[in-house]
């Protein structure tokens, strides 16, 4: 065989064996079989019954108050995050500390007690009112009446959640090299504009993936909203099993849904990254939500 | 004629560290000055204080005439606010030694920022200059390429446009081809020695021998927080007066 100068030899050794990935791909393949083989075929999980209830209004209404909670408290916690870590950063040691303590006592007390606290405030407060500090009123609530269930469930869990997205938000800003602040502000950018124009998009790429993790448990933790006798989907379906005492096959019923919930934002976050990643992979940028929604089905197949 | 800079027993500490100890300097109009020095003699802290990214403990620091982050009314000294003193470096560029451009924005983005933000220009009109501008460092091709895709001589030629799309009066070199690879460190000085041909006021921390002697009106030593020599490049460079500078020529030409 003659070796061309231009075209190495190629190398013709024999790859190395991994017998024991195939028995381990065996081992998992029969646990798998065993696994449908007993979903279909036992009863128990009641198939039909959750193909009855999966789309019944009051699943449905649960449903619809979880997304509300979720997208609500998110919001309060997104918004009151990003104010709590722009104080606890501040050069202004009193803003500083107020945002760390409240930190520390959202964090440091449990939801559910939080979630009563809003609910009893008026145990505390029978009244609410609006005046100059130690003078005069010139409005004044029941506070039984300003802050109802629905307000009490996005209190708690927003304000809660905005403890948690200030210490994300407050570590994605610290990411961001200080040298960038120093550009900026050489280039007579108040320290507003840095924020917002350089600062904050730099710091979104580290925020957002916890960000992500938070409305996905977000979207399980307001099923706690029930002690306080709100409900939602995990709520609305144990009120069906209590009654009809068919607790497997609606608890896969609510677990469906949560799938289907956590799927969706799991592909939205991803869109999200992309844009924020921006400048930052060397490769062409992948498609952009908008991008992928303008495009034909068959080109999104490809 | 007024001093574009005048620095007059600049002092700055940082903790226990005296980084400056009694700086005068003066750098007139359309000169370039370059300051030269060991590492920590405080020549990068100085070009900080002139645009007052650091703050100076004592004396006086005038750019063009006017004090630099502080206002003197009835022989009393006032601190300014943020805002002032933003609006007091829009009028001095400042280049960084690692570039310091913003990531998320590419090279023709990272040039139209601080007209856009700062100066309030309308978009076209900043885009325009800064396709200009980015055209005069020679990166015409590569405006929409993001920090990440461009070398470090084309990443430094942008910041260089970036800083002189604000039309500074003044510009701050920190150590500007200290990080490049070596044989990048011609084209951004070329870049600058064009600048300095049209008569923009520079203030060059550099390493760069003969970039300061063919460039340079003017020539600083620091060591130790002081300026030990202050003179024509060519007279520092050829017969420096003092030992301290002696020695340390004698490292590094």
């Amino acid at each position: 065989m003659t070796v061309r100068p231009d075209r190495p030899e190629p190398m013709n050794a024999v790859p190395v064996r991994h017998p024991g990935r195939w028995v381990a791909v065996a081992v998992l393949a029969v646990l798998a079989a065993m696994l449908v083989h007993t979903v279909v075929t036992n009863d128990g999980f009641g198939w039909p019954v959750v193909g009855d209830y999966l789309f019944s209004p009051p699943v449905l209404n649960g449903l619809k108050n979880t997304l509300i909670l979720t997208i609500l408290s998110m919001a309060i916690g997104i918004v009151g995050g990003v104010l709590l870590a722009v104080m606890r950063l501040s050069p202004n040691w009193i803003l500083s500390a107020v945002a760390a303590v409240y930190i520390w006592v959202f964090r440091g007390t449990p939801l559910i007690a939080q979630l009563l606290f809003w609910n009893f405030l008026s145990a505390l407060y029978p009244r609410l009112s609006l005046g100059v500090p130690f003078g005069p009123e010139f409005v004044s609530f029941d506070t039984n009446q300003l802050i109802n269930q629905f307000a009490a469930c996005l209190l708690g869990l927003g304000l809660n959640e905005a403890a948690y997205m200030a210490e994300i938000v407050r570590g994605g800003i610290a990411s961001v090299e200080h040298g960038q602040t120093e550009a900026a502000g050489a280039l007579g950018m108040s320290r507003a504009q840095t924020l917002r124009r350089i600062v904050l998009p730099q710091a979104m790429r580290v925020i957002i993936p916890p960000t992500g993790n938070e409305t996905i448990s977000m979207l399980k933790t307001s099923s706690l909203v029930v002690v306080i006798g709100y409900f939602e989907l995990l709520t609305s379906v144990q009120r069906i099993y209590s009654v009809n005492f068919q607790t497997i096959p609606l608890l896969i019923v609510a677990a469906l849904w949560y799938l289907a919930l956590t799927s969706i934002l799991s592909v939205g976050q991803g869109f999200i990254e992309r844009r924020y990643g921006r400048g930052l992979q060397t490769g062409p940028p992948g498609p952009s939500l908008l991008g992928f929604l303008r495009r034909s089905p068959e080109e999104r197949a490809a | 004629m007024t001093p574009m800079v005048e620095a007059l027993g600049i002092h700055k500490s940082f903790g226990a560290t005296r980084v400056l100890r009694g700086v005068d300097l003066v750098v007139q109009p359309g000169e370039v000055s370059c300051v030269i020095g060991p590492s920590g003699s405080g020549k990068s802290t100085l070009l900080r204080c002139i645009n007052h990214l650091e703050r100076i403990d004592s004396g006086r620091l005038r750019v063009d005439g006017h004090l630099v982050g502080y206002r003197e009314r009835n022989g009393k000294l006032y601190e300014m606010r943020e805002s002032e003193v933003a609006h007091q470096r829009r009028d001095i560029g400042m280049v960084f030694q690692r570039f310091n451009l913003f990531p998320h924005k590419t090279a023709i983005e990272n040039v139209m920022e601080a007209p856009v933000v700062v100066r309030r220009q309308d978009k076209a009109a900043a885009r325009a200059r800064a396709v200009e501008l980015l055209d005069r460092v020679g990166l015409a091709d590569r405006r929409d390429n993001y920090p990440a895709q461009l070398s470090g001589g084309q990443q430094q030629r942008v910041a260089i446009a970036r800083a002189l799309a604000m039309s500074p009066r003044l510009m701050l070199f920190d150590e500007p081809t200290s990080a490049l690879d070596p044989e990048l460190v011609g084209e951004v000085l070329d870049v600058m020695r064009g600048l300095a041909r049209e008569g923009m006021t520079m203030v060059v921390v550099t390493h760069e021998m003969g970039f300061a002697r063919e460039v340079g009106d003017a020539l600083v030593f620091m060591d130790e927080g002081v300026v030990v020599e202050h003179g024509a490049p060519r007279e520092v460079l050829g017969n420096p007066q003092h030992e301290r500078t002696r020695s340390f020529l004698s490292k590094v030409l």
